[in-house]
């Protein structure tokens, strides 16, 4: 008996893997039953939908870069820390000075990369008219995806805090301050007063509540490391979980009906 | 010494390894179109008889030179040869660098893209273009501006973008026509052939696993080769010239120049966002359900790629690597100079109405500013509330018709809100116009 052989069956291995190497049939579709990472795929698809000319792997692609992200950043999460004293200079000691420093590389090449991948999914899924019944709503959840992508790479760009940061962030928030009724120079934001006092003011408009302050600041490092590590990435994970969920629900991966 | 030198010995050696890998790729061409294309028909002048592959054979063989010249010819950087020539920049800077050719070239692009779609997806001819846009970057490459601008690590992305972009609408219109021929002869769909079923476990779960490798790999190699960017430390009171949002909401950014910020940023945003979320729910169109063709779904398809690629792809392209201090344009071979001055002397149309009628009314109460602005106002409320239900009875009857009233006016509206931009866009350009509603009183201009 080989090494091999005896640690396949040992009785460790063999309650970790139910059953034996997918070699044959019958152990390939077991595989994709028993094992809790791959049951996310069905147990056998139409060539042609799997085919790389078809689905360009843009979507797989992006749920990876997603998962690189979360490792790349949890990594990145023990080493800076969001407050003015320190946040830039931790990103330039990850430059100059930290063995790993090229996390942040990867995170940042990684983030530019899933804007880019999360787009042309979507490119694909509507050339190839997969938005259509029964799959719409999917098609829906899959634009807040598109959204919160966006918002994650946007309140990331914040986190190195360095002229290219925050004055890209305060070009963008600036948009926030012309909220139609609840910005502090938006239209219509007069309308919302009580007794003759403005509820709206650069103190309380929708600006002020993205960015903690009336300006980027502090309050805005921390709010946008919350919303980059915690909230964003929660409700993404979520909205994954359905958006893979209901491919599986609405009819499998888009074929010719 | 020239502090802003086209060629720098480090650039030459790095262009020489560039022309070395196209001269790679154009070889790998020669031989295939040795094996595939055949012989230009006898009667062509001078190439008549020759195989096509002749042609690749000079491109390569010359581009192997170029190479090499790269390597050998380090000496003096200011004195090489081969770089593009200011005849041709200044040209190109002085015609292109200017908002109006540059958007309406990218609509023409896209017109072209559509209509000569069966031409231009052609091997020989999608490659003689993909090679044509190389040896233009090359080139390009030799010039200062054009390398500061296009090397700047977070826009590296975007041009790897534009290639992948292109080679994927490329494959997109190959197999939409071909199944769009075999729609017209009765022939079943590319994805109908050879469509067994097979198993997860290896078929689609090996491809996962190479890509994965093949992506970490590209993202070490990516993370190694290129620095990520880090400017000075953050300073509220050094603001920088020009301020550019990141690099994917500057198609938003440049709304800016036809609209206020609480329509280029909020209105605009939260429209494109509702618009894609609504469209399968106001496509009513069954075919196309999962495979690729163009014809069957020809007006939606042209919709989404006119807003994905000049009203999306174009804008972050024009954001990113042509607007420089204070927001103006500036050409691919040009310097980001400050003091470049673009005078700006935009009027309000109610300033246009009223210049027929003596002047404009003054009074800052809401029946002067009505009064003042009633032309603007008729024409977007007509232009939202009367031109759908026209459009219906019209040119739009068959989608009202099959669409019912509701997803109609869903529709027609999402189209028109479609169109503000490029209105805007021509208006401005045409009559220096500024606003059509503008009531700075109430931070209410359109």
């Amino acid at each position: 008996m080989s090494v091999g052989d005896y640690i396949r069956n040992s009785q460790i291995w063999r309650s970790v893997f139910r059953h034996p190497a997918p070699t044959d049939r019958r152990n390939r579709v077991v595989v994709m039953l028993t094992n809790f990472f791959l049951h996310l795929h069905p147990v056998s698809v139409k060539q042609q939908g799997i085919a790389l000319s078809y689905t360009w792997c843009m979507g797989g692609i992006t749920f990876f870069l997603f998962l690189v992200e979360a490792l790349t950043g949890v990594l990145l999460m023990f080493y800076y820390r969001p407050t003015l004293e320190w946040a830039f200079y931790d990103i330039q000691a990850l430059r100059d000075v930290q063995t790993l420093g090229i996390m942040r590389e990867i995170h940042r090449w990684g983030a530019h990369a899933m804007v880019i991948t999360v787009w042309l999914h979507m490119y694909r899924v509507f050339l190839t008219g997969s938005y259509k019944p029964p799959r719409e709503f999917n098609w829906v959840i899959g634009v807040l995806l598109l959204v919160l992508t966006l918002l994650l790479s946007f309140t990331g760009y914040l986190l190195p805090w360095d002229q290219l940061a925050i004055w890209a962030i305060t070009v963008g928030s600036n948009m926030a301050r012309a909220h139609p009724f609840l910005g502090g120079e938006g239209p219509g934001f007069q309308l919302l007063n009580m007794g003759g006092y403005d509820l709206i003011t650069n103190a309380s408009d929708a600006k002020f509540l993205l960015l903690g302050g009336r300006f980027v600041g502090e309050a805005t490092l921390n709010r946008f490391y919350i919303l980059h590590c915690v909230a964003i990435p929660v409700v993404v994970s979520g909205l994954i979980a359905i958006h893979f969920w209901r491919v599986r629900k609405d009819g499998g991966i888009s074929q010719p009906l | 010494m020239n502090p802003h030198p086209d060629l720098t010995s480090s650039v030459i050696h790095g262009l020489g390894w560039y022309y070395l890998i196209v001269f790679f790729m154009n070889l790998y061409w020669t031989v295939r179109s040795y094996k595939v294309d055949g012989e230009f028909a006898s009667g062509v002048p001078v190439v008549g008889g020759l195989p096509v592959a002749a042609v690749w054979a000079c491109i390569s063989s010359v581009l192997l030179m170029i190479s090499v010249a790269h390597f050998t010819g380090t000496g003096s950087p200011d004195t090489f040869m081969i770089r593009l020539p200011e005849f041709f920049k200044n040209p190109v800077d002085a015609f292109f660098a200017d908002p109006v050719v540059y958007f309406l070239g990218s609509v023409s692009l896209f017109v072209f893209m559509v209509v000569f779609r069966e031409w231009w997806v052609k091997d020989s001819v999608a490659w003689s273009l993909l090679q044509a846009s190389l040896i233009f970057m090359g080139l390009s490459m030799s010039d200062y501006d054009f390398r500061q601008i296009v090397g700047k690590p977070d826009n590296v992305p975007i041009v790897a973008m534009l290639f992948i972009v292109a080679f994927l609408t490329w494959i997109y219109f190959r197999r939409a026509t071909d199944n769009d021929r075999r729609v017209a002869e009765g022939r079943p769909l590319f994805e109908q052939e050879d469509n067994e079923k097979v198993l997860v476990w290896p078929d689609l779960v090996y491809t996962e696993l190479i890509c994965m490798i093949l992506l970490t790999a590209l993202l070490i190699f990516w993370g190694i080769g290129l620095e990520a960017p880090l400017e000075e430390p953050a300073s509220s009171v050094k603001t920088p010239n020009p301020s550019k949002a990141p690099w994917y909401f500057l198609g938003l950014q440049e709304m800016l120049v036809y609209f206020d910020p609480w329509l280029a940023g909020v209105v605009l945003p939260g429209i494109i966002l509702g618009g894609l979320m609504a469209v399968p729910y106001i496509d009513f169109n069954k075919a196309g359900n999962g495979y690729y063709c163009f014809k069957d779904r020809w007006f939606a398809v042209s919709t989404f790629l006119f807003g994905f690629f000049p009203l999306w792809i174009a804008l972050i392209v024009l954001g990113t690597f042509l607007r420089g201090p204070n927001w103006n344009f500036y050409g691919i071979y040009e310097l980001w100079d400050v003091h470049k001055v673009k005078a700006a002397n935009n009027v309000n149309l109610s300033e246009y109405v009223w210049s027929l009628f003596g002047g404009v009314p003054t009074g800052s109460d809401i029946l002067t500013i009505l009064k003042r602005e009633c032309v603007g106002i008729v024409l977007v409320l007509g232009y939202f509330f009367v031109l759908p239900p026209l459009l219906g009875l019209t040119i739009l009857r068959r989608f009202f018709v099959r669409m019912g009233v509701l997803r109609f006016l869903v529709f027609s509206n999402l189209i028109l809100w479609m169109a503000v931009l490029p209105i805007k866009m021509v208006l401005r350009w045409s009559f220096s116009l500024k606003y059509i509603v503008g009531i700075p009183e109430w931070f209410f201009n359109i």
